[in-house]
This record gives C-alpha cells, structure tokens and sequence, in this order.
C-alpha cells in the first residue's frame, strides 16, 4: 500500500501539490484524474522520487521512500513520465532490456532474458523488436516504454499520462494491458488520465484532485456521478449507463 | 561482435601509430631518441584519453553532442593564472620556470574552481545541468577577458612566452610531471570504469535514469568532478586542448552507433591516440615542426564542428 501523508509541493510561492494525504490499495488500478493544473504529475513524480517533496512523506508497504536505497525502490516502484526524449538510437529490445538495470546493472543473465522476451511477449512487440524507436509510431513506442516497465517487474508501476497522443484504438489497447496486469499478475496500477471515460470503465478507484488538493476519493463508481463531477470540473456531466460502463457525456455540457 | 571487430582494429592501429613514432627514423639512437619519443608518446595518450573520457561523460550528462567540457571555463582559468603569473611574477620567476610548481599550481586552481562552481549550483537544490554550463560560459569569458586585458598591457617579450602557453604542445613535457600526471589519471580510468554501465541508462534522460534506480545527482556530481580533474590535468600538462575532444568523441558515435559507453569511450580514447601520435608524426617529419599540432587539431575540428552543425540543424 502506498500512504501518501500531508504532501506538498511549492514552486517559488505557487503551491502546486497541497497538503494531500491519500492511500492507494495494493492490487488495483487507481486513476488520478482533475483539470489542468491540478497537481496530478506533480504528485506522481513524488511518490516516485522524481521529484522531493517540500513536506511531508510517502510511505510504501510502511516505508518511508527516503530511507529507501534508489536500486531497492526501483525494484518496487516503476514509472513512466509522458515525454521521453532522449537522443540515442536504441531498438525496442535494448530500451527493454534496460528495465532489468536494477536487477543485473546492465550484465543479462540468462533470467532476466528471459523477463525481457516476457515483456516483449506481453505488449505484442515480438516480431518488431530490433527495430528502432525513432523508427516506431506514436503507440508502438509506448508500448515499448510499457514492455521496459513491465520488464522491471515491480509491484507498484506508476504511469504518467500514457494514452497522451494515442488515437482510440492504441488508447484501449494500452488500458486493456493494463487491466491485464493487474487481474493477471497482481499488479498495482496508479495512472494519470485525461479522458474521464478510460477512467471510469477502467480504473477500480478514482483520486481526483483540484488546485493541489484531493478533492474526491473513492471507488470509481463513486466518483463517476453528476454531483461529484461538478465539483472537480466546475461542469455539468450528464451520466449514462451503457453495457455497464458509466460515459460522461461532458461534450455540449 | 561488429564494434569488438572494430575497436580490435582501432586498437591494431593505435599500436601502428606509436610505433611508427617511436621508430620511423631512429638511427639507432636507442639511448637519446627513444625514451624522448617515448615520453611524448606517453603523454599524447594519457590526454588523448582523458580528454575522450570526459567528453563522451559531458555529453552524456548534458544530452548534447557538441559541447565539449571547455564550456565550464577550465581552459579560460588555466590561461588566466599563466597571464596573471607572468604578469606580476615575470617569466623569469620560479612558479614559471619550474614545471613542478606551475603544475601543481594550475592543477589545483582549476579543480578548487570546479568543486566551488559544482557547489555554488548544487546548494541551491535540483538546479538543471544548463544553469551550470551557462553560469560556466560566463566565468570562463569572464576570465578570458581578464586575461587579454592583462596580455594588452604585458611587456612584449613575456607576451611571447604568455602565447607559447595558449596552445597544446607535447614537444617540452617535464618527466616528472608525467609521472604524477599518470599516476592520478590511471587510478581515476580504474575508479571510473565501474560507472560506465550507469552513464548508459543516464543516456536515456534523468527521468528514466531514476527510474532504473540510479541515484542521478550524486552520480552526476561524481562525474562531474572527475570530468573537472581529468581536464585540469590535462590541461596543465600539455595546455588547452578540450575541443579536441569533440572530434573524437563524435567520430566514435559515429563509428560504433552504440549507446554503450563501455564501447563509445574505448574507441573515443583510441581514436585520440591516433589522432594525436599520428598528428605529431607529422608535424615533426612532413611539417619540420614549422606548425603545432593544437593548429592543425584546431582546424581540423573546426571543419568539423561546422559539418555536425549543418547535420544537426538539418536532423532536428
């Protein structure tokens, strides 16, 4: 379980992650969801050690992540930003094999191998995996940075708007994956999103925040109402039933 | 099994080179010539990879191909103490003529300036890496200023031995310079060979870096601090010579197309010793010595760093 306690962040005066303590439960798919600007990035950058914190702490399964040792947390935590440039040419296979970093410190053993053709195996990116990323469209490669992340095989992985200039068929295909490690191999998912709907038909819990602070807390089901949404985005969102998800239809509100 | 191919060849003919400089036109002058040459052979490679070894690191940190490590303003404090030293001590004075002493006064101003620049910026928490490199530029202008200042005002006659400093040479290196100068870059290559697999996932930007668990600042400052050492001894042993490094450093991106820096930094270091043994070679028996090899470093680099800027303005 991941215990985020009294959390915040400044920027110069600006507060931009306010005084939010929130829980994540082991096993499921959490959302993050609010308006621009609300902290969302901000928050999951700290509780992966991208960013410190001002004040406060995160506590995983009951540590405090600054008595971690940085090889221990990434082989417990993972995650991955939305834009990543970087400026050497690798092929899929060798940005995957780097997910087994904390593990061998870039000598492959036979095992992790083996985690790696897995990860490749599991984001159905096995017969393009010498190809180069610069090489790749928009979904292929995010998929690959996923296949890296599942390759370092940690218990809590933490993605940053992964869906982020995906067409809707990548987007479901990504968010289908997900679902997949969480049912299948008991992972724990904690996601940024945009789009109000991936939240609500995937996700099992919602935190949504607003101006810095967590502003609704609870199972998706919850969360997913007129009377909440107002609250988050300042709009009325009518709700609708259909194959039992629940679709904001925010379009013409 | 490609780049070992070629890094096996790289190596063949960096042993070539040393060779034909060691003894193409001896004349059996085993006792005189020889050890000579030797020492300088020495020394060409002891900077060649020192300077491909921090480098490849700066760039590597910085994400950026055609910085060199001169940008921290090194080069720009090692002439500013020479100028300042000749100018109120005179050339005649013992901090000028004795070689120990210049060494080892040079060596630790440049490092004390690194680890106070270094500290400066790290105080003040998770500053990027280009505040660094600007608050870098503008030091080092600063004291090039200064320098040329002091150089206008100079007596004609130390100008001469001021302007001897401004360029790399291998032809007068004190032995027991050399000495030190291999002792403290031999233990530090040791030292930092175990990172070399970290500077690869540092390849892939400091979010992912700290991802993989890697503890970026500390080893950024780690890094840092030998790239500082490794150019001030350099730099102090044989004069300004960083853009070199960026010839060489690209030229092995090139040849190896790998983001392993166990590779890159092997076949930059190769490369440097060609280049520099192969460079004196000739501007001791085509040139007769009537040019130095920082010239013809400088301008071969300086044809290059043009050509990457056309490819990379082109690419981006």
């Amino acid at each position: 379980m991941i215990q985020v306690q009294a959390l915040s962040k400044f920027y110069g005066k600006k507060k931009v992650v306010e005084d939010v303590t929130v829980s994540i439960q082991r096993g499921k798919i959490t959302s993050f969801i609010g308006p621009n600007g609300a902290g969302k990035s901000t928050l999951l950058s700290m509780v992966s050690r991208l960013l410190d914190a001002d004040t406060g702490e995160v506590l995983i399964d009951q540590t405090n992540i600054k008595k971690m040792k940085s090889n221990d947390f990434s082989k417990i935590v993972s995650i991955l930003k939305q834009s990543n440039y970087m400026n050497v040419r690798l092929t899929i296979r060798e940005l995957v094999s780097f997910g087994r970093f904390p593990y061998s410190k870039g000598r492959l053993t036979a095992e992790d191998e083996e985690m790696v053709d897995q990860a490749i195996e599991y984001m159905a990116l096995k017969d393009m995996e010498d190809r180069y990323l610069d090489e790749l469209s928009g979904g292929q490669k995010q998929r690959a940075f996923i296949a890296m992340v599942i390759a370092q095989d940690t218990e809590y992985i933490l993605l940053d708007e992964p869906l982020n200039n995906l067409d809707m068929k990548h987007s479901v295909q990504i968010m289908k994956i997900l679902r997949r490690l969480v049912d299948e191999l008991g992972k724990t998912v904690i996601i940024v999103l945009h789009d109000i709907n991936f939240a609500s038909v995937y996700s099992d819990r919602i935190v949504a925040l607003k101006d810095g602070k967590v502003v609704k807390d609870g199972p998706t089901n919850e969360i997913i109402q007129s009377k909440a949404l107002k609250e988050i985005y300042d709009m009325d969102i009518p709700i609708q039933e259909m194959n039992n998800c629940r679709i904001c239809v925010y379009f013409n509100s | 099994m490609r780049n070992l191919t070629k890094n096996i060849l790289l190596t063949v003919a960096a042993i070539a080179v040393c060779a034909l400089y060691l003894f193409h036109d001896l004349n059996g002058s085993y006792d005189y010539a020889l050890p000579r040459r030797g020492f300088k052979v020495v020394a060409m490679i002891l900077t060649g990879v020192a300077i491909a070894y921090s480098t490849v690191v700066f760039q590597t940190i910085t994400h950026n191909r055609i910085l060199t490590p001169s940008i921290m303003g090194l080069d720009s404090l090692y002439m500013l103490i020479q100028t300042v030293i000749i100018f109120f001590l005179g050339s005649t004075h013992v901090t000028v003529t004795n070689k120990q002493v210049n060494f080892g006064i040079s060596v630790v101003a440049m490092i004390v300036f690194a680890l106070l620049l270094y500290r400066f910026i790290f105080k003040k928490g998770n500053q990027p890496i280009y505040f660094l490199l600007l608050i870098g530029i503008i030091i080092g202008t600063f004291f090039s200023s200064i320098s040329t200042f002091l150089q206008v005002l100079i007596d004609p006659n130390e100008f001469q031995i001021v302007q001897d400093r401004m360029f790399a040479s291998f032809n007068n290196i004190n032995t027991d310079i050399l000495w030190i100068a291999i002792g403290i870059i031999g233990l530090l290559i040791l030292y930092a060979w175990r990172y070399t697999t970290y500077l690869d996932v540092l390849s892939l930007g400091r979010d992912n870096a700290v991802n993989l668990g890697v503890n970026y600042d500390s080893l950024v400052k780690k890094m840092l601090i030998l790239v500082a050492v490794f150019i001030s001894v350099s730099t102090a042993l044989v004069g300004p010579i960083t853009f070199f490094g960026l010839i060489v450093a690209n030229l092995s991106y090139q040849l190896f197309g790998t983001y392993k820096h166990k590779i890159l930094i092997s076949g930059a270091g190769l490369i440097s010793i060609i280049a520099l043994v192969g460079g004196q070679w000739v501007v001791e028996r085509v040139f007769t010595f009537s040019t130095t090899l920082s010239v013809i470093i400088n301008f071969i680099g300086g044809v290059y760093f043009i050509y990457l800027l056309l490819k990379e303005s082109r690419s981006s």
